[in-house]
């Protein structure tokens, strides 16, 4: 398909510049060669080949469904997430692909992102998913020692991230990586340190997550029997800031809490959530907001893989949940998650939500304490201090 | 399953059980219950008065209940045996000396290793007050570390009564038991009754409870004459008057009856609804036939401590209300009035017998009503001698009076008795001083140290008692009766939060003890009131002056690092959550409060 294509002309659907939320499709792969300790998502090891015809068929089907609920629409990006979508075969992507491209309008040139682990990154299988029209990969780097990465329990080493990276810049027109830090013991000279090495092997996005124990992990367990210790909120704190420093220096500033891009090198899908757009998803555990008659559904499906696959066959479609949100949920959603983004959450789309104005003595007292500002066309946006204290913010809204 | 033939008084015995807390009493009645087939096996769980769901996990006997058992005695006779289980704890001592008013005897319940415990004494005490007769009960013996002999033997000495043929029992494993029964019915005493059954009705009111399905019911003792179906009986007290539509006794299952005569306990319904018509210690008579002279009755309970409840939700007020009046039928020892603060809105100020019965009664709001509530400062009642020559009682702190106005403050005292081992003597010494106590009695009972001291009762509300129980590992005991006023130097202290003063915190305390109780509240509150986004200031004061102040920093860091697509649910749910927890919250200015900070700030820690 686009295999001719050179990587640095790829023509990518420029950011409108009004905040469009678009329509993008997210498709989940819920296999991994082995469970990260720290890891929550709907990930999966088995130890037998999966049968990935049928994962095909599902898909197909359970799209169909998403299809009949969305009606006709224009997608404005693609994501292959996972677990390990880069376990996937470049057939089973293709044909993921093709049929997103039959039932609803697909552009040229959207964005296309797959999701793949270092320690799966082959040469042949990269420029195979290229065939298929994926246009950008995300890279599970995490770390850029090799005593953190065994110790996040990853399979791969410093060097394999290296390669894959080169790997990923020559073959992709886009890429980007992930980094966990506020790992043990980090200091902030330490991660500054790791940080500019990553600005340097960086093209223009980098997404950096401070590490989160997640309930029912391993991690858990052990941070909770007192033998992992994690940074304090000060510590954190000031890894965060450090962060958000160096980035912005170099070009590549937050646009989202944990995303960092160079001005119109932000992740089109992931601003599709944050902007509270419609998406379908598709796969073992995956999420949808899909509107439909004047009404938004949210959509969960199945979690676990081969019971997922049963339920398609047998029924359909693998979804568990439709349900149909409250205008009010709808508000809080919204505001949960515009609010992650630097550029802020539309008031007026809020207000028709809600039925309701903010609260006029607690916002004025989060703008005297420096936590929002308002901007002009009405939208309002946490400064860098009240990002800090995101989730406490949006309470403090919402209620 | 209903009766007419009639009991003849010389077959029924009317007994307490009264002991110290834990000695055993809600065993040995469960025992009881069950070896005369008062239920079935299967329907034996543990502890089978305790009913109510806070009596079942906190381990205590709040309401006293009755119930009627049929025992063949050796001699061949059937008795009816009416028991009353009695709570334990100093707040209940007015249900205990109620229960104890509608029968002859009781049963001295001590633990055989344990020995005699500052509430052996005092409800010992109120049953000789009582005129009963005593059948000593030396409970436990199965443990390795009873000693009956020594036990007997203390008995003598402290309380003065014969314990040479005390029973030795272990309820537990029901060693003991076929005795017992046997020393109700042989040294007890049967109820008297004067008119007997054709005299006209004469039924004291000994309790009454609102049950869901029947509604008010009212426990009665008669005195004399007949209580039976269809009759209208007036309460003296009040004047009511109402039909009887079902009569019975507790099984403890309830047993419907025809009637009920001399000297026998059961309860009525007769579609009573009104919380002040069944005024415990009324007299009960038929209102055509009434009888001359109804009975003393009750003194009513006082209450001592003080507290505002407040919906969460000011929405809950009504509710709250309703909730009050049915909770009030169940206990009479609990009064209300409303009272509105700047601060909470709507709410009610609330008379309790101590603070174990306000936490019961406040959990049981909210458990069996469904309601949030928020408890202030619990104050005692005090005097105040104005500078016009006038006297007032301030049962709330937030409304003493401008102090240029007040000439004299009384608070009141307690005389309370403790038992400890010699060991934590030191430690309870200084508790008791740290409190103003004075020290007027020090006597040892073998090996226990026996203290009396006088203390403000505003000392000892808050947490005495869980602080004497932490210092003696539980092995102290304690009881006390109100012991009249005395003039003190008090001061209002008011605790002001992110600079606004929050009124429900404010408290009268001795001006010696002002700063020390200003520092534990800051420090309370800091660990009490979460990080908010903001430092907040937290300080107590006297009038303009602070005395002591803390800070809460603002919290560094709270956002989630990772949302997309999959948690947008998830985060919705979350912030729900957030949400109920904010109603469980108060706002005094930008600060949110959560409910339970008021009560446990004035916990005193470990000193
Ligand atoms: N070993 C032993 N334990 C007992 C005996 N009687 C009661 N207990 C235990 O003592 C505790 C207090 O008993 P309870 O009947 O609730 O005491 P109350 O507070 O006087 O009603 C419970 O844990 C009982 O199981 C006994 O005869 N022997
Ligand atoms: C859906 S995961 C999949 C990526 C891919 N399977 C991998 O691990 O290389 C996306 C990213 O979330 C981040 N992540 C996962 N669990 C995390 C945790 N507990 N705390 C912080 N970041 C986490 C990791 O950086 C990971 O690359
Ligand atoms: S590889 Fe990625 S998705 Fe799989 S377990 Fe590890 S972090 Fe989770
Ligand atoms: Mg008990």
């Amino acid at each position: 398909m686009l295999e001719t294509l050179d990587p640095k002309t790829a023509r990518i659907i420029p950011l409108t510049e009004a905040t469009e939320p678009g329509f993008g499709v997210y498709v989940h792969w819920p296999f991994c060669a082995a469970k990260c300790p720290y890891c929550d998502f709907n990930s999966h090891v088995r130890h037998q080949q999966v049968d990935q015809a049928r994962f095909v068929a599902a898909f197909k089907a359970e799209m169909a469904a998403a299809r009949a609920l969305s009606g006709p629409r224009t997608v404005t990006s693609i994501f292959l997430g996972g677990g390990t979508p880069s376990l996937m075969e470049p057939a089973t992507v293709d044909a993921v692909l093709s049929q997103i491209g039959q039932l609803w309008h697909m552009p040229d040139g959207i964005e296309i992102t797959m999701e793949a682990n270092p320690s799966s990154v082959e040469a042949t299988r990269f420029r195979g998913y290229r065939a298929a029209g994926v246009n950008r990969v995300s890279l599970g780097v995490q770390a850029l020692n090799n005593r953190d990465l065994k110790w996040l329990g990853r399979l791969h080493d410093v060097e394999d991230a290296l390669k894959a990276i080169r790997l990923a810049r020559e073959i992709f027109p886009r890429m980007s990586f992930d980094l966990i830090y506020a790992r043990p013991g980090q200091t902030v000279e330490a991660w500054a340190d790791e940080l500019r090495q990553a600005v340097d092997l960086a093209v223009d996005h980098l997404s950096l997550y401070q590490l989160t124990i997640e309930e029912g992990t391993p991690f858990f367990g052990l941070h909770k029997a007192g033998k992992i210790t994690v940074p304090d909120d000060d510590m954190s704190a000031e890894l965060y800031e450090a962060t958000q420093a160096i980035t912005a220096e170099i070009g590549m500033p937050a646009y989202e809490v944990s995303n960092h891009a160079a001005p119109g090198a932000e992740s089109r899908h992931n601003l599709t959530y944050w902007r509270y757009g419609d998406y379908a998803g598709i796969g073992p555990g995956a999420h949808g907001r899909l509107t439909s008659g004047g009404e938004k559904f949210a959509t969960a499906t199945e979690r676990h893989p081969e019971t997922w696959l049963a339920k398609v066959e047998t029924e359909g479609c693998g979804f568990v949940d439709c349900e149909s949100l409250a205008r009010e949920e709808q508000a809080d959603e919204l505001l949960l998650m515009g609010l992650r983004l630097r550029e802020g959450v539309d008031l007026a789309r809020w207000q028709a939500l809600s039925g309701r104005d903010l609260d006029p003595a607690r916002e004025d007292f989060l703008i005297e304490q420096g936590f929002i500002e308002r901007l002009g066309n009405s939208r309002l946006r946490c400064t860098p201090k009240g990002m800090l204290v995101l989730d406490a913010v949006v309470a403090d809204l919402a209620c | 399953m209903s009766t007419t033939t009639r009991t003849p008084l010389d077959h029924i015995r009317n007994f307490s059980i009264v002991a110290h807390i834990d000695h055993g009493k809600s065993t040995l009645a469960d025992r009881l219950i069950q070896s005369t087939g008062g239920l079935a096996e299967r329907e034996m769980s543990e502890q089978v008065l305790d009913s109510m769901d806070i009596e079942r996990e906190r381990g205590i006997t709040i309401k006293a209940q009755t119930v009627r058992l049929h025992y063949k005695a050796n001699n061949g006779e059937v008795y009816v045996l009416n028991l009353i289980d009695t709570p334990g704890h100093v707040d209940f001592a007015y249900e205990v000396s109620r229960s104890l008013s509608a029968c002859e005897g009781s049963l001295l319940v001590v633990d055989a290793s344990q020995g005699v415990e500052a509430q052996t004494l005092a409800n010992v005490y109120q049953a000789i007050d009582n005129n009963h007769e005593l059948v000593t009960v030396l409970n436990k013996i199965d443990l390795p570390a009873a000693e009956p002999d020594r036990i007997k033997q203390q008995i003598e000495e402290v309380i003065g009564i014969d314990a040479s043929d005390a029973v030795l029992i272990s309820a537990k494993t029901g060693l003991g038991i076929p005795d017992v029964l046997e020393a109700i019915v042989n040294h007890l005493p049967p109820p008297t009754s004067e008119g007997g059954e054709t005299a006209p009705l004469k039924a004291l009111l000994v309790d009454s409870w609102y049950d869901t399905y029947l509604g008010v019911m009212v426990l009665v003792r008669i005195i004399e004459g007949v209580l039976s179906k269809g009759q209208t009986i007036r309460m003296m007290g009040t004047d009511a008057r109402y039909t009887v539509e079902r009569v019975g006794v507790l099984t403890p299952k309830m047993v419907a009856m025809d009637s009920l005569g001399p000297g026998e306990i059961g309860f009525i319904t007769a579609s009573i609804k009104e919380v002040a018509d069944t005024r415990v210690g009324d007299t009960i008579t038929e209102d055509k036939k009434p009888t001359a002279h109804a009975l003393p009755g009750f003194k009513p309970a006082q209450p001592v401590v003080f507290c505002g409840l407040f919906p969460v939700d000011a929405a809950d007020f009504e509710d709250l209300r309703a909730a009050m009046g049915k909770l009030r039928l169940n206990d009479a020892s609990f009064s209300f009035e409303m009272e509105s603060s700047a601060a909470l809105g709507f709410g009610f100020r609330c008379g309790f017998l101590g603070l174990l019965h306000l936490e019961i009664i406040q959990e049981r709001l909210e458990r069996e009503f469904d309601l949030d509530l928020i408890a202030t400062a619990p104050s005692v009642v005090y005097r105040l001698t104005m500078t016009d020559g006038s006297e007032r009682e301030l049962h709330n702190p937030a409304d003493m009076p401008d102090v240029v106005k007040i000439s004299e403050i009384q608070e009141p005292w307690i005389k309370a008795t403790i038992l400890t081992p010699d060991d934590y003597l030191g430690g309870i010494l200084k508790l008791c001083q740290d409190r103003r106590g004075i020290q007027t009695e020090l006597t040892y009972v073998g090996k226990r140290a026996m203290l009396t001291y006088e203390l403000p009762l505003n000392e000892v509300v808050f947490d005495f008692y869980d602080r004497l129980k932490s210092i003696s590992k539980g092995y102290a005991s304690f009881d006390y009766h109100l012991h009249g006023y005395r003039e003190g130097n008090l001061v209002k202290m008011s605790i002001m939060v992110n600079g606004e003063p929050v009124d429900a915190l404010s408290m009268l305390v001795h001006r010696s003890a002002a700063e020390k109780r200003g520092r534990d509240m800051c420090e309370k509150l800091k660990d009490l009131i979460p990080r908010h986004m903001f430092k907040i200031p937290i300080q107590a004061a006297i009038g303009g002056n602070v005395i002591a102040r803390e800070t809460i920093s603002a919290m560094r860091k709270d956002v989630t690092a990772k949302c997309y697509g999959g948690d947008a649910t998830r985060k919705r749910k979350l912030l729900d959550k957030q949400k109920e927890g904010k109603k469980r919250m108060r706002q005094f200015g930008k600060v949110d409060i959560p409910q339970e900070a008021f009560i446990a700030a004035l916990k005193m820690g470990d000193e």
